[in-house]
């Protein structure tokens, strides 16, 4: 059964996770007609077909390799499908360079129930030489957006990951694990954007998980992010601090405005997209970064990601 | 001498024990299939296809009567091949014991019980890595006075070898372990007690085709062994000093193709064990000739004790003194594998241990293995009858009808399941369900010694697959650390070079990146096979997925689906293809999956038609030992199923 592209999008809209694995392997297929049917596939859940933001939370999840994020989400995963929430887990890996292949190891951390539909895990390589994986996880999180309750980005990185994830998601979480100074020194000198929610993994190992969880509580209250929640959590099982940091999550998204953050990231993807595909002379032919700004910033709130990007092509064309 | 044995039903198993003791055997050695081995009954979704297969299945005290009947248990002495359940097993050995009048003061055998090996190789693991130890240390604290003539562990180096290990790692991560136990144990017992839980350690080796310096390992082994005791435990009593250790002999070297070859390599192997007094094996168990082509025949066994008879009896192998007093070239290399040792125990130190350092020394033995594969691949590594002198005459050892190995019965798995829901429904359900209260209790609570909740639970009738759910349920599930990950990037060569260049061409025609699925169905634990076809594709620039052992025919659906994989590699060697693979096509199919399938493992040529017809693709065996020939079929298959432009 081969559906178009339309029907995929149009059964991600109607919540039918059947349809997610075929959509995200249209994102992935960068040939001119792979592109062509996921800007088809991505119209049919982009805000206007949607008749608003998808109503789904968009969870960035970042930190250093070997952090604890995928044990992390395992535990997650478990405590939101309890709450009854549906969730679908893009996991980002690092790839081998030599050979554009990579290993992606994170699926098997976490435990799910493979009947489960109310769960979808699927695994990326970051790089490669076929190029474009940060649009394609974007557009992978927009389209399962339609879909499923919750969306969580796993990316390797610390603070400014050179991927646009965390411009997608409505709320980030970074994690670390004890005895792990980079973050600390990162937030302390300002190079590091504070996040949205901070986590430090292994509370188990018990005195040292407690010492980096006040170590940078401090840090984030020293430059003024003092309500950003810091919290402890062990993955293993029993397990503890998951359920709160659950509830804090949620709480970052009941406080956030998504009308107003979704649209302005989509219009920083979309320079960024532009950019990455046609270089800095794109953004000159359109008279510079203030003026292309200002293009998208008259476009339809609602106006999905890809369209924006078409429409700043258009109009260097023109 | 005794052979290791058990299959299908315990009444099966009991009465082939039985013959074995009249015809003058001495002791039992077990073997407990895979479900019993992982903590599941016959009745669970991963026992499919292995109820009784590789071992008999036990899943309550009344199979361990059965299994024991008629057999006098004060007089045996019983090895048992059990790890992660091995709390278990004890507990319900003694309790037929019990129950049969016998003073568990009188027990005598050996429980496997090395966890750690099982984590890094052999794959029967149930629980994370601190629960398991903690049961270990219980049962330790436990015998020394309850059962004291029990040896509660027996540390294994032979399954990291059999896992790739080179002599240095077998040693370094074997006595890393022990000492990991020992740390352990320590706190639990008696500061007199100590040395006498020193001395009941014994090991379990390997010794491979390079038989000079395999003797050599062994000679340093026993001298870092000692020293050990020595100078980290204070241990002083000779006797207790002494490195006591069994063999089985190398298995991974012995080939599919030209059987006949691997009973050379076997008397070789069993030199390296028996040749110096002083370094000499207390116990030898050697494999068959078929070994790679499926289960011994009763005269596959025989003929391989019969090398053992015929070491002992004829040769004068055992009429001298220690023959390599004094040699210079055995002195040299066992300095040298000392001190090789010692610098990698020293790094598995700095990580923590055994038990932290289980995904560095995991990852170790992958690439260790690889650079086998790799050497063998291209003729630097010798293997008469496999990559050189491969012409040969038609064997007629393989001319009979079971193609020269051992069948077990499907039937056995249906009875099993049949017969393990009547026990549930025919015991006292009250005090099933208090013992499984106690047990859960004494679980969660480190500081109690988990033995006597375990035979309070085996008295009153638990099964072995509710006695595991109970401290999954405590301990929670966990799976190893498949190595794959971090194992480093292939040094590029023509064939590599040529290989990426079909798959960058293919995938660009695909849109996206070849993506395989290499997975591992039911609960085979043989996973070298699989780590080495998933590190290769990705040095052929794949994506890969490869989520360890143990995954239910659902999860490897549901995986390949979500995924978008372009092709499936199932990898089998436990003897379940028949019953497993069909049933992931099946799941494959009703997931909607549209990918070919291609499996590997120790599949017998007369099973093959019957998978090819059921819709595989392609099947490989240990004779398609070219790695890259196996890729290159791949990408082939998958350009052709997804009509990508040709590979070639
Ligand atoms: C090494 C080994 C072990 C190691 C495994 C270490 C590990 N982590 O893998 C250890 C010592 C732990 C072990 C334990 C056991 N083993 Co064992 N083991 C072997 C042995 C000697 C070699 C297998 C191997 O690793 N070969 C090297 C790899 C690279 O080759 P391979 O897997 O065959 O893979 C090649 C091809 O088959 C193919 N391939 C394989 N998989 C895939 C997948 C894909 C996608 C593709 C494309 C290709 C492919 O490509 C590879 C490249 O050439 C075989 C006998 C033999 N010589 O083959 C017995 C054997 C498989 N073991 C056997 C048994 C019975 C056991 C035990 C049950 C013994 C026991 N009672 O304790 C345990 C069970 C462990 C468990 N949990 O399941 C039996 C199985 C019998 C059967 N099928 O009927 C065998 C056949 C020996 C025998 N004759 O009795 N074993
Ligand atoms: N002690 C402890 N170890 C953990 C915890 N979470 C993860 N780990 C271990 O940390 C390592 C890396 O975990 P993983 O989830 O893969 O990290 P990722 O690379 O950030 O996704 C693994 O060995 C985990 O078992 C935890 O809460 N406690
Ligand atoms: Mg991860």
């Amino acid at each position: 059964m081969q559906s178009t592209p339309d029907e995929i999008g149009r059964r991600l809209r109607e919540r039918d996770r059947s349809a997610a694995p075929a959509a995200l392997n249209l994102i992935e297929d960068r040939t001119p007609r792979g592109r062509e049917a996921t800007a088809r596939l991505l119209a049919e859940v982009s805000p206007a077909a949607l008749g608003g933001e998808a109503p789904a939370h968009l969870i960035g999840v970042t930190g250093p390799p070997g952090a604890g994020k995928s044990s992390l989400l395992s535990a997650l995963v478990s405590v939101w499908r309890e709450r009854g929430r549906t969730v679908a887990v893009l996991a980002v890996d690092p790839s081998s360079k030599r050979s554009g292949g990579a290993l992606l190891g994170d699926r098997a951390r976490i435990e799910h129930d493979p009947r489960d539909d109310g769960v979808l895990i699927r695994s990326t390589a970051a790089g490669g030489r076929l190029g474009g994986l940060a649009a394609a996880t974007r557009e992978a999180a927009e389209a399962l957006a339609a879909a499923f309750d919750l969306v969580v980005v796993e990316t390797v990185g610390v603070g400014q990951s050179e991927t646009d994830v965390e411009e997608v998601c409505d709320t980030v979480v970074v994690v670390v694990q004890p005895q792990s100074g980079d973050v600390l020194q990162f937030l302390k000198a300002g190079i590091m954007e504070v996040p949205d929610v901070l986590v430090v993994t292994k509370a188990d190992l018990g005195a040292p998980a407690d010492r980096a969880r006040r170590d940078l509580q401090q840090a984030v209250g020293a430059v003024g992010a003092g309500r950003v929640p810091v919290l402890a959590v062990s993955s293993l099982p029993p397990g503890s601090g998951v359920e709160e940091l659950a509830d804090a999550v949620d709480a970052h998204r009941a406080a956030l405005d998504a009308d107003q953050r979704r649209p302005r990231s989509r219009r920083m993807s979309a320079l960024r997209e532009l950019t990455a595909e046609h270089g800095e002379r794109a953004l000159r032919a359109l008279g510079g970064r203030r003026e292309a700004e200002r293009l998208l910033a008259g476009q339809d709130p609602r106006t999905g990601t890809a369209e924006l990007v078409a429409l700043l092509e258009r109009s260097i064309e023109a | 001498m005794r052979t290791y044995a058990g299959h299908s039903s315990a009444r099966e198993s009991n009465e082939l024990y039985r013959r074995n003791l009249a015809k003058g055997q001495t002791g039992l050695s077990v073997a407990f299939d895979l479900p019993t081995q992982t903590g599941y009954d016959p009745d669970h979704e991963l026992a499919r296809g292995e109820v009784g297969k590789v071992g008999v299945s036990i899943a309550h005290k009344g199979d361990m009567h059965a299994l024991l009947d008629g057999i006098p248990l004060d007089e045996m002495n019983t090895s048992m091949t059990i790890n992660a359940t091995a709390a278990w097993l004890l507990a319900l050995y003694m309790t037929v014991a019990e129950e049969n009048g016998v003073d568990r003061r009188a027990l005598q055998g050996t429980t496997q019980n090395d966890i750690i090996k099982e984590f890094l190789s052999r794959g029967t693991y149930a629980f994370p890595p601190e629960p398991s130890m903690r049961l270990i240390a219980d049962m330790i604290a436990f015998t020394v006075d309850e059962v004291p003539k029990w040896n509660p562990i027996n540390i294994c180096s032979y399954h990291l070898q059999e896992a790739g290990a080179t002599p240095v790692q077998e040693i370094a991560y074997a006595l890393s372990t022990a000492v990991a136990v020992l740390d352990r144990v320590r706190p639990r017992v008696p500061e007199e007690t100590f040395p006498r839980v020193f001395g009941r350690l014994s090991f379990f080796v390997n010794a491979g085709i390079r038989f000079v310096e395999e003797h050599a390992k062994l000679r340093a082994m026993g001298l870092l062994w000692e020293e050990l005791g020595r100078e980290r435990y204070g241990v002083e009593d000779p006797k207790l000093l002494r490195f006591r250790y069994g063999v089985q002999v190398n298995s991974l070297g012995l080939t599919e193709a030209q059987p006949e070859n691997n009973i050379i390599r076997i008397v070789l192997e069993a030199l390296a064990v028996t040749m110096g007094r002083d370094a000499r094996a207390r116990a030898l168990q050697l494999p068959a000739w078929n070994e790679a082509l499926g289960l011994p025949r009763p005269w596959d066994q025989q003929w391989s004790l019969r090398i053992q008879q015929i070491l002992a009896f004829e040769t004068d192998l055992l009429d001298y003194p220690d023959i390599f007093e004094g040699s210079k070239v055995m002195d040299g290399l066992v300095d040298e594998l000392i001190e090789g040792a010692r610098a990698e125990m020293a790094v598995v130190a700095e990580r923590g241990g055994a038990v932290e350092a289980v995904p560095y020394m995991k990852t170790q033995l992958v690439e260790s293995h690889r650079e086998r594969v790799r050497r063998i691949e291209a003729g630097e590594l010798k293997v008469v009858g496999q990559n050189v002198y491969t012409e040969h005459e038609p064997s007629p050892l393989q001319e009979g009808e079971d193609g020269g190995i051992m069948r077990v019965d499907a039937a056995v798995e249906r009875s099993a399941i049949e017969a393990v829901g009547e026990w549930r429904e025919g015991r006292d359900a009250a005090a099933a369900d208090r013992a499984l209260e106690e047990l859960r209790a004494a679980a969660a609570d480190e500081e109690t010694n988990i033995m006597p909740a375990t035979l309070a639970a085996a008295r009153a009738g638990l099964t072995t697959g509710e006695w595991a759910a109970a401290l999954r349920d405590v301990f929670g599930e966990y799976r190893a650390p498949t190595g794959v990950s971090d194992a480093a990037a292939a040094e590029s060569d023509e064939e590599l070079d040529d290989l990426r260049e079909r798959v960058e061409r293919v995938s660009e025609s695909l849109g996206r990146r070849i993506k395989i699925l290499v997975g591992k169905p039911g609960l085979d634990g043989h996973s070298n096979g699989a780590e080495q076809i998933a590190v290769r594709a990705r040095d052929a620039g794949m994506d890969v997925v490869y989520e360890g052992i143990r995954l239910t025919p659902a999860r490897i659906a549901r995986t390949a689906v979500d995924e978008g994989v372009h092709v499936v590699g199932l990898s089998i060697l436990s003897g379940s293809h028949a019953e497993l693979i069909p049933t992931v096509l099946e799941e494959l199919r009703e997931a909607g999956a549209d990918v070919p399938v291609v499996v590997g493992g120790i599949i017998p040529k007369a099973d093959e038609e019957a998978l090819l017809a059921a819709g595989v693709a392609r099947v490989y065996t240990p004779k398609d030992f070219q790695v890259s020939r196996i890729m290159g079929d791949i990408v082939e298959l998958v350009a052709q199923h997804h009509g990508a432009a040709a590979a070639a």
